[in-house]
Protein backbone atom coordinates (compact mmCIF):
# COMPACT_ATOMS: atom_id res chain seq x y z
CA UNK A 1 0.00 0.00 0.00
CA UNK A 2 2.88 2.51 1.06
CA UNK A 3 4.81 3.15 -1.87
CA UNK A 4 8.83 4.39 -0.39
CA UNK A 5 9.97 4.90 -3.62
CA UNK A 6 7.88 8.23 -3.18
CA UNK A 7 10.48 9.44 -1.11
CA UNK A 8 13.84 9.24 -2.72
CA UNK A 9 15.84 11.99 -3.14
CA UNK A 10 16.31 14.19 -5.91
CA UNK A 11 13.38 14.85 -8.91
CA UNK A 12 11.87 11.66 -8.98
CA UNK A 13 11.12 11.18 -5.39
CA UNK A 14 10.06 14.12 -2.02
CA UNK A 15 12.83 13.10 0.11
CA UNK A 16 15.14 15.93 -0.45
CA UNK A 17 11.85 18.13 -0.11
CA UNK A 18 10.46 17.06 3.12
CA UNK A 19 13.99 17.31 4.82
CA UNK A 20 14.25 21.05 4.28
CA UNK A 21 10.56 21.03 5.47
CA UNK A 22 11.63 19.24 8.48
CA UNK A 23 14.23 22.01 9.10
CA UNK A 24 12.21 24.68 7.79
CA UNK A 25 9.92 23.57 11.05
CA UNK A 26 12.69 22.97 13.28
CA UNK A 27 13.91 26.13 12.88
CA UNK A 28 10.83 27.77 13.01
CA UNK A 29 10.08 25.94 16.56
CA UNK A 30 13.37 27.17 17.66
CA UNK A 31 12.95 30.83 16.08
CA UNK A 32 9.15 30.93 17.92
CA UNK A 33 10.76 29.01 21.06
CA UNK A 34 13.38 31.70 21.35
CA UNK A 35 11.33 35.08 21.12
CA UNK A 36 8.26 33.61 23.34
CA UNK A 37 11.02 33.28 26.27
CA UNK A 38 12.08 36.53 25.27
CA UNK A 39 9.07 38.12 25.52
CA UNK A 40 7.98 35.68 28.63
CA UNK A 41 10.84 37.20 30.59
CA UNK A 42 9.05 40.50 30.51
CA UNK A 43 5.53 39.12 31.18
CA UNK A 44 6.78 37.34 33.61
CA UNK A 45 8.44 40.26 35.72
CA UNK A 46 5.53 42.17 34.87
CA UNK A 47 3.34 39.95 36.19
CA UNK A 48 5.66 39.63 39.51
CA UNK A 49 6.02 43.30 39.73
CA UNK A 50 4.58 45.92 42.40
CA UNK A 51 2.52 47.88 39.84
CA UNK A 52 -1.15 46.99 39.25
CA UNK A 53 -1.02 48.71 35.92
CA UNK A 54 2.23 45.82 35.14
CA UNK A 55 0.41 43.13 36.00
CA UNK A 56 -3.12 44.13 34.37
CA UNK A 57 -1.74 44.18 31.28
CA UNK A 58 0.34 41.01 31.75
CA UNK A 59 -2.77 38.83 32.88
CA UNK A 60 -4.93 40.25 29.98
CA UNK A 61 -2.03 38.85 27.43
CA UNK A 62 -1.85 35.64 28.51
CA UNK A 63 -5.38 35.47 29.60
CA UNK A 64 -6.76 36.13 25.82
CA UNK A 65 -4.04 34.81 24.07
CA UNK A 66 -4.77 31.63 25.85
CA UNK A 67 -8.60 31.37 25.47
CA UNK A 68 -8.54 31.86 21.58
CA UNK A 69 -7.53 29.69 19.50
CA UNK A 70 -4.23 29.26 17.95
CA UNK A 71 -5.36 29.65 14.23
CA UNK A 72 -7.48 32.65 14.95
CA UNK A 73 -4.20 34.65 16.31
CA UNK A 74 -2.02 33.60 13.42
CA UNK A 75 -5.12 34.60 11.08
CA UNK A 76 -4.94 38.26 13.20
CA UNK A 77 -1.17 37.99 12.05
CA UNK A 78 -1.29 36.82 8.76
CA UNK A 79 -3.85 39.23 7.37
CA UNK A 80 -3.06 42.27 9.73
CA UNK A 81 0.51 42.18 10.45
CA UNK A 82 1.39 44.05 7.53
CA UNK A 83 -1.24 46.63 8.11
CA UNK A 84 0.49 47.05 11.84
CA UNK A 85 3.58 47.55 10.55
CA UNK A 86 3.48 50.25 7.97
CA UNK A 87 1.43 52.44 10.65
CA UNK A 88 3.98 52.51 12.74
CA UNK A 89 6.86 52.72 9.76
CA UNK A 90 4.38 55.91 9.30
CA UNK A 91 5.29 57.48 12.38
CA UNK A 92 8.84 56.88 11.92
CA UNK A 93 8.16 58.37 8.39
CA UNK A 94 8.43 55.77 6.43
CA UNK A 95 5.11 55.92 3.44
CA UNK A 96 5.72 52.83 1.48
CA UNK A 97 4.67 49.09 0.88
CA UNK A 98 5.44 46.59 3.63
CA UNK A 99 5.07 43.15 2.83
CA UNK A 100 5.90 40.90 5.35
CA UNK A 101 7.44 37.51 4.85
CA UNK A 102 5.50 34.31 5.32
CA UNK A 103 8.41 33.43 7.92
CA UNK A 104 8.68 36.81 10.04
CA UNK A 105 4.79 36.12 10.56
CA UNK A 106 4.99 32.46 11.27
CA UNK A 107 7.96 33.23 14.09
CA UNK A 108 5.84 36.33 15.29
CA UNK A 109 2.71 34.04 15.82
CA UNK A 110 3.86 30.94 17.13
CA UNK A 111 6.13 33.00 19.51
CA UNK A 112 2.75 34.99 21.31
CA UNK A 113 1.94 31.99 21.65
CA UNK A 114 4.18 30.31 22.88
CA UNK A 115 5.13 32.71 25.06
CA UNK A 116 2.47 33.02 27.45
CA UNK A 117 2.76 29.48 28.45
CA UNK A 118 6.38 30.22 29.56
CA UNK A 119 5.26 33.17 31.08
CA UNK A 120 3.70 30.87 33.67
CA UNK A 121 6.24 28.57 33.62
CA UNK A 122 9.00 31.44 34.09
CA UNK A 123 6.69 33.30 36.76
CA UNK A 124 6.13 29.87 38.70
CA UNK A 125 10.20 28.90 38.95
CA UNK A 126 11.20 32.02 39.95
CA UNK A 127 8.61 32.18 42.79
CA UNK A 128 10.12 28.64 43.70
CA UNK A 129 13.73 30.36 44.97
CA UNK A 130 13.71 31.42 48.36
CA UNK A 131 13.42 35.17 48.88
CA UNK A 132 16.41 34.88 51.37
CA UNK A 133 18.85 34.06 48.93
CA UNK A 134 18.43 37.87 46.69
CA UNK A 135 18.55 39.68 50.20
CA UNK A 136 21.58 37.27 51.35
CA UNK A 137 23.40 38.06 47.81
CA UNK A 138 22.69 42.39 48.81
CA UNK A 139 23.88 41.82 51.66
CA UNK A 140 27.12 40.23 50.31
CA UNK A 141 27.19 43.22 48.18
CA UNK A 142 26.81 42.03 44.59
CA UNK A 143 25.33 44.13 41.79
CA UNK A 144 22.12 43.97 40.52
CA UNK A 145 23.07 42.12 37.34
CA UNK A 146 25.29 39.68 39.65
CA UNK A 147 22.42 38.74 41.20
CA UNK A 148 20.48 38.05 38.12
CA UNK A 149 23.11 36.40 36.09
CA UNK A 150 24.73 34.18 38.96
CA UNK A 151 22.13 33.41 41.65
CA UNK A 152 18.63 33.95 39.74
CA UNK A 153 19.35 32.13 36.18
CA UNK A 154 20.95 29.28 37.46
CA UNK A 155 17.79 28.42 39.66
CA UNK A 156 15.23 30.10 37.26
CA UNK A 157 16.52 27.40 34.91
CA UNK A 158 16.56 24.48 37.28
CA UNK A 159 13.18 25.06 37.92
CA UNK A 160 11.91 25.89 34.35
CA UNK A 161 13.73 23.19 32.26
CA UNK A 162 10.74 20.86 32.58
CA UNK A 163 8.17 23.06 32.43
CA UNK A 164 9.79 24.69 29.18
CA UNK A 165 10.34 21.15 28.18
CA UNK A 166 6.53 21.02 27.62
CA UNK A 167 6.44 24.33 26.03
CA UNK A 168 8.67 23.06 23.18
CA UNK A 169 6.56 20.55 22.89
CA UNK A 170 3.50 22.33 22.07
CA UNK A 171 5.26 24.80 20.26
CA UNK A 172 6.93 22.03 17.98
CA UNK A 173 2.92 20.89 16.92
CA UNK A 174 1.78 24.69 16.67
CA UNK A 175 3.70 25.32 13.91
CA UNK A 176 1.94 23.22 11.77
CA UNK A 177 -0.66 25.51 12.07
CA UNK A 178 1.28 28.03 9.51
CA UNK A 179 1.12 25.86 7.17
CA UNK A 180 -1.90 28.34 6.55
CA UNK A 181 0.77 31.22 5.72
CA UNK A 182 2.11 28.90 2.73
CA UNK A 183 5.45 28.26 4.76
CA UNK A 184 6.85 25.23 3.68
CA UNK A 185 6.78 23.44 6.47
CA UNK A 186 6.25 19.80 7.17
CA UNK A 187 2.42 19.95 6.83
CA UNK A 188 2.70 22.20 4.00
CA UNK A 189 5.30 20.19 2.31
CA UNK A 190 2.63 17.27 2.72
CA UNK A 191 -0.44 19.22 1.23
CA UNK A 192 1.62 19.80 -1.92
CA UNK A 193 3.02 16.52 -2.39
CA UNK A 194 -0.45 14.90 -1.60
CA UNK A 195 -1.78 16.96 -4.12
CA UNK A 196 0.56 16.43 -6.75
CA UNK A 197 0.52 12.44 -6.39
CA UNK A 198 -2.84 12.36 -4.99
CA UNK A 199 -1.49 9.79 -2.36
CA UNK A 200 -2.49 12.03 0.87
CA UNK A 201 -2.68 8.96 2.99
CA UNK A 202 0.83 8.35 2.62
CA UNK A 203 2.04 11.65 2.83
CA UNK A 204 -0.17 13.00 5.68
CA UNK A 205 1.08 9.55 7.42
CA UNK A 206 4.73 10.65 6.76
CA UNK A 207 4.30 13.89 7.89
CA UNK A 208 2.99 12.44 11.36
CA UNK A 209 5.79 9.95 11.52
CA UNK A 210 8.16 12.83 11.06
CA UNK A 211 6.70 14.30 14.16
CA UNK A 212 6.41 11.80 16.04
CA UNK A 213 10.10 11.72 15.46
CA UNK A 214 10.61 15.10 16.12
CA UNK A 215 8.47 15.26 19.37
CA UNK A 216 10.71 11.90 20.63
CA UNK A 217 14.08 13.41 19.94
CA UNK A 218 13.18 16.46 21.89
CA UNK A 219 11.77 14.86 24.92
CA UNK A 220 15.30 12.95 24.97
CA UNK A 221 17.09 15.88 24.60
CA UNK A 222 14.96 17.59 27.27
CA UNK A 223 15.98 14.61 29.86
CA UNK A 224 19.44 15.06 29.47
CA UNK A 225 18.96 18.81 30.05
CA UNK A 226 16.91 18.54 33.10
CA UNK A 227 19.69 15.79 34.36
CA UNK A 228 22.46 18.61 33.75
CA UNK A 229 20.56 21.40 35.39
CA UNK A 230 19.81 19.49 38.62
CA UNK A 231 23.29 18.41 39.25
CA UNK A 232 24.34 18.70 42.68
CA UNK A 233 20.39 18.31 44.13
CA UNK B 1 -12.41 50.72 13.95
CA UNK B 2 -15.58 49.68 11.71
CA UNK B 3 -18.06 49.06 14.32
CA UNK B 4 -20.43 48.64 11.45
CA UNK B 5 -19.00 45.55 10.53
CA UNK B 6 -18.65 44.13 13.95
CA UNK B 7 -22.29 44.50 14.73
CA UNK B 8 -23.32 43.09 11.41
CA UNK B 9 -20.82 39.81 11.57
CA UNK B 10 -21.93 39.70 15.16
CA UNK B 11 -25.39 37.64 14.20
CA UNK B 12 -22.53 35.68 11.58
CA UNK B 13 -20.69 34.54 14.27
CA UNK B 14 -22.37 33.60 16.63
CA UNK B 15 -24.75 31.18 14.54
CA UNK B 16 -21.28 29.48 13.64
CA UNK B 17 -20.80 29.69 17.79
CA UNK B 18 -23.39 26.76 17.79
CA UNK B 19 -20.84 24.59 15.21
CA UNK B 20 -18.24 24.90 17.20
CA UNK B 21 -20.41 24.06 20.34
CA UNK B 22 -21.40 20.87 18.44
CA UNK B 23 -18.23 19.96 17.75
CA UNK B 24 -16.96 20.38 21.25
CA UNK B 25 -19.53 18.84 23.03
CA UNK B 26 -20.11 15.50 20.77
CA UNK B 27 -16.23 14.96 20.51
CA UNK B 28 -15.89 15.77 24.14
CA UNK B 29 -18.44 13.05 25.01
CA UNK B 30 -17.07 10.24 23.21
CA UNK B 31 -13.84 11.45 24.10
CA UNK B 32 -14.45 10.57 27.73
CA UNK B 33 -15.80 7.29 26.64
CA UNK B 34 -12.79 6.36 24.97
CA UNK B 35 -10.44 8.01 27.20
CA UNK B 36 -11.59 6.12 30.68
CA UNK B 37 -11.24 2.57 28.60
CA UNK B 38 -7.90 3.34 27.41
CA UNK B 39 -7.12 4.57 31.21
CA UNK B 40 -7.83 0.98 32.18
CA UNK B 41 -6.00 -0.71 29.66
CA UNK B 42 -3.24 1.30 30.70
CA UNK B 43 -3.91 -0.07 34.29
CA UNK B 44 -4.16 -3.35 33.02
CA UNK B 45 -0.92 -5.86 34.38
CA UNK B 46 -0.84 -7.82 30.54
CA UNK B 47 2.35 -5.93 28.87
CA UNK B 48 0.38 -6.17 25.46
CA UNK B 49 -2.82 -4.23 26.26
CA UNK B 50 -0.57 -1.77 28.31
CA UNK B 51 1.84 -1.18 25.63
CA UNK B 52 -1.23 -0.70 23.23
CA UNK B 53 -3.16 1.92 25.46
CA UNK B 54 0.16 3.64 26.03
CA UNK B 55 1.21 3.69 21.84
CA UNK B 56 -1.90 5.34 21.09
CA UNK B 57 -1.86 7.62 23.51
CA UNK B 58 2.15 8.40 22.34
CA UNK B 59 1.00 8.87 18.56
CA UNK B 60 -1.82 11.32 19.59
CA UNK B 61 -0.46 13.52 21.88
CA UNK B 62 3.10 13.06 20.02
CA UNK B 63 1.28 14.34 16.54
CA UNK B 64 -0.31 17.51 15.83
CA UNK B 65 -4.12 17.91 15.67
CA UNK B 66 -3.82 19.28 12.14
CA UNK B 67 -2.23 15.80 10.64
CA UNK B 68 -4.72 13.79 12.29
CA UNK B 69 -7.59 15.71 10.87
CA UNK B 70 -5.92 15.56 7.43
CA UNK B 71 -5.00 11.74 8.05
CA UNK B 72 -8.78 11.26 8.54
CA UNK B 73 -10.08 13.63 5.98
CA UNK B 74 -7.90 12.97 2.84
CA UNK B 75 -6.11 9.96 3.66
CA UNK B 76 -8.54 7.36 4.50
CA UNK B 77 -10.51 8.43 1.40
CA UNK B 78 -8.22 7.33 -0.84
CA UNK B 79 -8.41 3.14 0.39
CA UNK B 80 -11.14 1.96 -2.51
CA UNK B 81 -11.84 -0.75 0.11
CA UNK B 82 -13.18 1.80 3.06
CA UNK B 83 -15.58 3.49 0.27
CA UNK B 84 -17.88 -0.11 -0.50
CA UNK B 85 -17.85 -0.11 3.71
CA UNK B 86 -21.14 1.61 5.68
CA UNK B 87 -18.15 3.35 7.49
CA UNK B 88 -18.00 5.92 3.41
CA UNK B 89 -21.12 7.21 4.89
CA UNK B 90 -19.69 8.93 7.90
CA UNK B 91 -16.25 9.39 6.10
CA UNK B 92 -17.04 11.10 3.61
CA UNK B 93 -18.57 14.07 5.31
CA UNK B 94 -16.03 16.69 6.94
CA UNK B 95 -18.35 16.76 9.97
CA UNK B 96 -17.84 13.58 10.97
CA UNK B 97 -14.27 12.93 10.20
CA UNK B 98 -13.56 16.42 12.26
CA UNK B 99 -15.32 14.39 15.47
CA UNK B 100 -13.25 11.54 15.10
CA UNK B 101 -10.20 13.52 14.81
CA UNK B 102 -11.02 15.28 17.75
CA UNK B 103 -12.59 12.51 20.00
CA UNK B 104 -9.32 10.05 19.07
CA UNK B 105 -7.30 13.19 20.13
CA UNK B 106 -9.05 14.37 23.11
CA UNK B 107 -9.48 10.48 24.12
CA UNK B 108 -5.54 10.26 24.42
CA UNK B 109 -5.03 12.85 26.82
CA UNK B 110 -8.39 12.22 28.63
CA UNK B 111 -6.88 8.83 28.94
CA UNK B 112 -3.57 10.18 30.29
CA UNK B 113 -5.53 12.26 33.26
CA UNK B 114 -6.98 9.94 33.90
CA UNK B 115 -4.65 7.01 34.30
CA UNK B 116 -2.66 9.83 36.48
CA UNK B 117 -5.88 10.08 38.77
CA UNK B 118 -6.70 6.60 39.34
CA UNK B 119 -3.22 6.01 39.79
CA UNK B 120 -3.51 8.72 43.10
CA UNK B 121 -6.09 7.08 44.68
CA UNK B 122 -4.26 5.97 48.39
CA UNK B 123 -4.51 1.97 48.54
CA UNK B 124 -6.10 1.85 51.80
CA UNK B 125 -8.90 3.66 50.89
CA UNK B 126 -9.60 0.15 48.27
CA UNK B 127 -8.28 -2.05 50.96
CA UNK B 128 -10.55 -0.47 53.16
CA UNK B 129 -13.82 -1.39 50.78
CA UNK B 130 -11.41 -4.80 50.31
CA UNK B 131 -12.71 -5.91 54.04
CA UNK B 132 -15.92 -4.09 54.36
CA UNK B 133 -16.23 -7.14 51.85
CA UNK B 134 -17.22 -5.15 48.60
CA UNK B 135 -17.05 -6.73 45.51
CA UNK B 136 -14.05 -5.37 43.26
CA UNK B 137 -16.18 -4.43 40.77
CA UNK B 138 -18.11 -1.83 43.17
CA UNK B 139 -15.12 -0.61 44.21
CA UNK B 140 -14.22 0.20 40.86
CA UNK B 141 -17.96 1.64 40.25
CA UNK B 142 -18.37 3.13 43.62
CA UNK B 143 -15.08 4.15 45.48
CA UNK B 144 -12.56 4.40 42.22
CA UNK B 145 -14.71 6.36 39.27
CA UNK B 146 -15.82 8.95 41.74
CA UNK B 147 -12.41 9.80 43.23
CA UNK B 148 -10.97 9.88 39.45
CA UNK B 149 -13.12 12.55 38.74
CA UNK B 150 -12.61 14.82 41.26
CA UNK B 151 -8.97 14.19 41.55
CA UNK B 152 -9.01 14.87 37.29
CA UNK B 153 -11.54 17.73 36.98
CA UNK B 154 -8.76 20.68 37.09
CA UNK B 155 -6.37 18.81 34.44
CA UNK B 156 -9.79 17.81 32.41
CA UNK B 157 -11.18 21.49 32.73
CA UNK B 158 -8.22 22.60 30.82
CA UNK B 159 -8.26 19.69 28.46
CA UNK B 160 -12.08 21.20 27.48
CA UNK B 161 -10.14 24.30 27.14
CA UNK B 162 -7.71 23.18 24.85
CA UNK B 163 -10.35 20.97 23.01
CA UNK B 164 -12.44 23.95 22.31
CA UNK B 165 -9.22 26.11 20.73
CA UNK B 166 -9.03 22.59 18.89
CA UNK B 167 -12.14 22.28 17.12
CA UNK B 168 -10.95 25.32 15.28
CA UNK B 169 -9.34 23.41 13.26
CA UNK B 170 -12.29 21.91 11.78
CA UNK B 171 -12.31 25.15 9.49
CA UNK B 172 -9.46 23.77 7.39
CA UNK B 173 -11.70 20.78 6.28
CA UNK B 174 -14.09 22.87 5.00
CA UNK B 175 -16.65 23.30 8.20
CA UNK B 176 -17.83 26.81 8.87
CA UNK B 177 -17.37 26.93 12.64
CA UNK B 178 -16.28 29.92 14.48
CA UNK B 179 -12.56 30.20 13.25
CA UNK B 180 -13.85 29.52 9.87
CA UNK B 181 -16.32 31.71 9.19
CA UNK B 182 -14.48 34.32 11.13
CA UNK B 183 -11.64 33.76 7.90
CA UNK B 184 -14.53 34.35 5.48
CA UNK B 185 -15.33 37.38 7.11
CA UNK B 186 -11.61 38.72 7.31
CA UNK B 187 -10.47 37.67 3.71
CA UNK B 188 -13.72 39.12 1.92
CA UNK B 189 -13.67 42.70 3.79
CA UNK B 190 -9.87 42.83 5.03
CA UNK B 191 -10.71 44.06 7.97
CA UNK B 192 -8.83 41.18 10.50
CA UNK B 193 -8.61 43.00 13.89
CA UNK B 194 -12.05 43.83 14.04
CA UNK B 195 -13.08 40.48 12.95
CA UNK B 196 -10.53 38.88 15.81
CA UNK B 197 -12.19 41.52 18.35
CA UNK B 198 -15.92 39.88 17.85
CA UNK B 199 -14.49 36.42 17.13
CA UNK B 200 -11.73 36.19 20.27
CA UNK B 201 -14.39 37.55 22.21
CA UNK B 202 -17.47 35.29 21.97
CA UNK B 203 -13.98 32.15 21.92
CA UNK B 204 -12.96 34.21 25.25
CA UNK B 205 -16.59 34.09 26.76
CA UNK B 206 -16.56 30.78 26.41
CA UNK B 207 -13.35 29.60 27.85
CA UNK B 208 -14.67 32.28 31.07
CA UNK B 209 -17.76 29.58 31.07
CA UNK B 210 -16.06 26.81 31.08
CA UNK B 211 -13.43 27.39 33.52
CA UNK B 212 -15.85 29.27 35.66
CA UNK B 213 -18.17 25.92 35.69
CA UNK B 214 -15.44 23.64 36.46
CA UNK B 215 -14.44 25.87 39.68
CA UNK B 216 -18.11 25.28 40.73
CA UNK B 217 -17.32 21.74 40.39
CA UNK B 218 -14.72 21.40 41.64
CA UNK B 219 -15.74 23.10 44.79
CA UNK B 220 -18.78 21.44 44.93
CA UNK B 221 -16.96 17.41 44.54
CA UNK B 222 -14.15 18.56 47.30
CA UNK B 223 -13.10 16.41 49.95
CA UNK B 224 -15.15 17.46 53.32
CA UNK B 225 -12.05 18.64 55.16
Amino acid sequence: MFKFEKLIFGDLGWGDEFLIATLMTIMVSICSMGLGIFIAIFAAWAKLTLSKFLNFISNFYTTVVRGIPELLVIYLIFFGGSAVVMKLAKVFGYNGYIELNAFTISVVAIGIISATYSTEVLRAAFLSIDRGQIEAAKTLGLSKFQIFYKILVPQVLRHAIPGLGNVWQVTLKDTSLISVTGLVEIMRQSYIAAGSTRDPLFFYSFAAVLYLLLTYLSMKLINRLEVKYSRGY
Amino acid sequence: MDFELMFTSFPKLLGATVVTLKLLTVSLFFGLFIGLLFAILRLNKNIFINKFAYGYSYVFRGTPLLVQIFIIYFGLGQIEYLRSTFLWVILKEPYWCAIIAFTLNTGAYTSEILRSAFQTIKPGIIEAGKSLGISNKIIFYKIQIPIAIRQSLPAYGNEIILMMKGTSLASTVTLMDLTGVAKYIISTTFKPIEVFIVAGGIYLFMTFIIHNVIKYLEKKYSFQQ
